[in-house]
């Protein structure tokens, strides 16, 4: 099937999309988008957190047809190399990264909880990225991370 | 072999981002932004997928495996038995007993069976389940005792993998010389590693016949010589290359994809990419061996320990992996971090139907200590003492003998350990009401305002040998490189030690910063054209491949000095290095750039690095000097559990650590912060359950791992204790957070509950009052 979408800002038309493709595997295998991982397809772990029309989703869970002429944010579309957003700086910075398998899906939740309180409490951010798994860091530093980029998007620009 | 200690320990200059700074990784940046390559992400134009047909029973023997369905379906490319295995059958890290593809009997659920390739992976999927393989099943035999007894029907000695036996001094003079003994048993449910990247890879046939493999790996080079037997090619056909590890903490030392994957690509002539699902995982790699351990230990009225007797016996599952070292390492420290004359020791590893176990973080240790330290508290209870001083007074220091027989030497620093754990203020108890839900055992689920909640504290500790030992020659080999670039020295370090997550690419990077004094480092591709670096494993990865580093940097900066020293005139012996600048020792004045040295020129250098030499222990008393270096660390933790529930809070946990040198302090916090977690998963939710040889719960939404709001506050003391025989003083890192973290927060349960808690994890039911 054919699929109209527009990712990180960029209207797609995909091609011969599977009926039964997830979201997370149109934009891993058509569009080549890899950053969004696939750890466990079962909605558990968060790793292909990404944004559809402004919400968080799991892109597993999200079939390819449901995304038909709307938009998807994935963590490519949030910064890269050179020109990081804060959240992915300040993952980089307080050592949130190890493996860095969830790091995508976690940098995309972490911006999400931002946009929509730009000031969590400690027991709010480990509630609110709770649907993400991490297996290396103990999430300390991921903590971290995400009061940095608070502090930092707080600031004057 | 030669012993080679790093020549000093003084580097020549404070560069930046150098040794003992926190400094960024360099793919740092790639995995913030998504385009850093893992294994699942290989991708090649016109690749074919490779998928595994897996036996549904844990014990059956194959009668017939019928794949003409299979293949006549559109779009697949090849579909491959053990008939289509060309070399070596069977493959194994110690025992090669592990069929490719099973040929006479499956002996656990999800052995693979078949490979298919076909043109997607939905298609390979479809014809895998076409293949008709007739299974005669049989009874699993699922029960160690039996195997110990040697009674254990299609294994190799009855199923008895290794008997591990330690005896040291007179266990029965102890006995009498205790006034007080206890006599427990405890037991371990298996856990899983439950990495997040799955197992994966992309096999590529190349020209002449052999096939390029990139892939997730600890150690490229034990993959390629068990790939190669099997695919029936010299060794230099077989090229590995480390894909993106998406952690592995043991998972990733046995081959998972990559025979399938090179037979694939070998056979149909095309790329073969393999990514296992997540419940496919769960069957694809090996697990931590489930323990139980008898424990007995006899102390003096005032607390001094006089004997130990420990019975661990440690289910190995269906193949042998490396339960025969991780018997050793699990019986060599059953007595846990104490000073005791007289230790008696048996450890077992067993052959059964059940899914097999192998290396994970801890390597026998998590169970160890863990027995020893619910002993230990259950000991202090008898004595009436508080279990802090129970360890405090029989803690090892250096000199002290194990129960291998061999003297500890370097730091053994466990009374500054466990004293930092004894003085650091505890959390509040604030009124359980006034709380946050979010705070309290339960949760969101509101489940109790304070009624029925207690609060406990518990410590524990744990100590581990560092590297591969009983006489293993332990290499890492490192090539260095030295040139000018855009007019600025620059270096290469180029290493195959295998980066999974934990930060040896910084540590490379951080190292040729210090010796060499540049600032731009380059890390090639990981790959088997160079020696070999050792597994990333055993806490040993840093400090082998520092050793490395550190001396081919050494052999270049040499070579550097005296190429300077010919150019101007003077003695080498009177050069230093500083950044970009050649200065006269005493003076500090610069003499010559290194760019003019240099010019169009590169230096370059290899190094292959030796802990020293270690011996085999004595098959029949354990005795011998079987260990290069320990490493030792505590934890305390606070719990809350609501018992009328059965349901816990962690509270805190507090860790302190010996690290020798923190090469990369955030990284070591990391590694502690980590493991911490992962042992607190282990106490409280995480556990493979398997019954009749069967695993019920292969998925994250029933193997529960923590989440952010499960884990709890962690204070952090890192000690820096140098070690004498290793680059910079450093120590192993790695395991240490595993070993004494569970037991730490059974203890705490125990102290809340009263409860006696034989088991881990602790289940809801088993904490109801």
């Amino acid at each position: 099937m054919r699929v109209q979408v527009t990712v990180n800002g960029v209207e797609q038309v995909v091609d011969g999309v599977w009926e039964l493709d997830s979201l997370l595997n149109m934009l891993r295998e058509h569009l080549g988008l890899r950053g969004t991982k696939n750890a466990c397809e079962q909605g558990e772990c968060g790793s292909c957190s990404v944004y559809l029309d402004g919400s968080l989703v799991c892109s597993c869970l999200v079939a390819a047809a449901q995304v038909e002429g709307r938009s998807v944010v994935t963590v490519e579309g949030l910064g890269s190399g050179d020109e990081l957003h804060p959240v992915q700086r300040a993952f980089l910075e307080t050592g949130s990264v190890q493996c860095g398998f969830c790091t995508p899906g976690m940098v995309v939740a972490a911006h999400a909880l931002l946009q929509s309180d730009g000031n969590p409490d400690e027991l709010t951010v480990r509630e609110e990225l709770s649907g993400n798994l991490c297996r290396c860091t103990g999430y300390t530093k991921i903590l971290d991370a995400v009061n940095l980029a608070a502090a930092r998007m707080k600031e004057p620009s | 072999m030669t012993t080679t200690l790093p020549s000093r320990t003084a580097p020549p200059t404070q560069q930046a981002d150098g040794v003992g700074s926190s400094t960024l990784r360099p793919d740092g940046i790639p995995k913030v932004d998504g385009s850093f390559i893992y294994s699942s992400d290989e991708y090649h134009e016109g690749a074919l997928w490779g998928v595994t047909l897996r036996s549904p029973h844990p014990r059956a023997r194959i009668a017939s495996i019928d794949t003409t369905t299979a293949e006549g379906i559109d779009g697949v490319a090849a579909v491959l038995t053990h008939l289509d295995v060309p070399g070596s059958k069977t493959y194994g890290m110690i025992i090669s007993d592990q069929p490719v593809l099973a040929f006479d009997e499956v002996r656990y659920q999800g052995e693979p069976v078949a490979v298919v390739a076909a043109s997607n992976p939905e298609v390979a999927r479809r014809a895998s389940n076409l293949i008709q393989v007739e299974y005669e099943e049989l009874a699993p035999q699922t029960d160690p005792e039996v195997s110990i007894a040697g009674k254990a029907e299609g294994f190799p000695d009855g199923g008895l993998v290794r008997h591990v036996k330690i005896r040291h001094g007179d266990v029965e003079a102890g006995r009498r010389a205790a006034d007080v003994v206890i006599d427990e048993s405890f037991e371990i449910g298996t856990q899983d590693p439950a990495f997040l990247g799955p197992e994966s890879g992309l096999a590529v046939p190349v020209g002449d016949g052999g096939v390029e493999l990139y892939v997730s790996s600890q150690h490229l080079h034990h993959d390629q010589p068990q790939i190669a037997a099997s695919l029936d090619l010299p060794l230099d056909k077989v090229r590995l290359v480390l894909s993106g590890v998406g952690g592995a903490f043991g998972g990733k030392e046995d081959l998972n994809v990559h025979i399938h994957a090179c037979l694939l690509a070998l056979r149909t002539g095309r790329p073969v990419r393999m990514v296992y699902n997540r419940e496919e995982s769960f069957f694809g790699h090996v697990h931590r061996h489930p323990a139980t351990a008898r424990v007995e230990l006899g102390a003096t009225r005032d607390g001094k320990l006089v004997f130990s007797k420990v019975r661990l016996v440690l289910d190995g599952g269906a193949y042998a992996s490396q339960s025969p070292r991780v018997i050793g390492n699990g019986s060599f420290f059953a007595g846990g971090a104490y000073d005791v004359a007289n230790v008696w020791i048996d450890g077992y590893a067993t052959y059964t139907n059940n899914p097999p176990c192998g290396a994970m973080r801890g390597f026998g240790l998590v169970q160890s200590i863990y027995a020893i330290e619910s002993a230990i508290d259950r000991l202090a209870r008898e004595l009436g003492m508080d279990p802090l001083e129970l360890r405090m007074k029989n803690a090892l220091s250096e000199g002290d003998v194990l129960p291998t027989g061999q003297a500890i030497d370097g730091p053994a620093p466990l009374q500054e350990l466990l004293t930092y754990v004894k003085d650091l203020p505890l959390p509040d108890a604030s009124n359980p009401a006034s709380v946050d839900p979010r705070a309290r055992p339960g949760g969101l689920g509101n489940t109790t305002r304070g009624e029925g909640m207690k609060r406990g504290v518990g410590y524990a500790l744990g100590m581990k040998a560092i590297g591969f030992s009983g006489g293993a020659d332990d290499t890492s080999t490192a090539r260095v490189t030295m040139w000018i670039r855009d007019g600025e020295p620059v270096a290469e370090v180029y290493c195959a030690a295998a980066e999974l997550g934990q930060g040896i690419v910084a540590v490379e990077t951080q190292i040729a910063r210090t010796e060499l004094g540049v600032s731009q480092v380059f890390l090639p591709d990981k790959d088997t054209d160079i020696a070999d670096p050792g597994a990333t494993s055993a806490s040993r990865q840093t400090w082998m491949t520092a050793g490395s580093v550190v001396a081919a940097c050494e052999l270049v900066r040499a070579e550097l000095l005296d190429r300077a020293a010919a150019l101007i005139d003077e003695p080498a012996a009177e050069l230093v290095l500083r950044g970009p600048n050649i200065c006269d020792a005493t003076s500090g004045r610069t003499l010559i750039d290194v760019a003019e040295v240099l010019g169009e020129t590169t230096i370059s250098h290899e190094y292959t690095y030796h802990h020293r030499k270690t011996y085999p222990i004595d098959e029949e008393t354990g005795q011998g000097d079987a260990h290069p270096a320990f490493a030792y660390a505590v934890h305390r933790a606070v719990v809350d559990v609501d018992t009328e529930l059965g349901l816990v809070r962690v509270v805190e946990m507090a860790s302190a650590q010996d690290v020798g040198k923190a090469i990369n302090p955030v990284a070591v916090e990391g590694q502690m912060e980590g493991g911490s977690v992962q042992g607190l998963g282990l106490a409280i939710m995480e556990e493979l359950d398997i019954s009749d040889g069967r695993i019920r719960n292969p998925s994250f939404t029933d193997y529960l791992i923590p989440t952010m709001l499960d884990v709890p506050p962690i204070k952090l003391k890192v000690f820096e204790f140098p070690h004498p025989d290793s680059a910079y003083g450093l120590n192993g890192v790695g395991e240490l957070p595993n070993l004494s973290s569970t037991p730490a927060i059974l203890n705490a349960l125990r102290d809340a509950t009263g409860l006696d808690l034989p088991r881990a994890p602790v289940r809801p039911v088993d904490l109801i009052l």
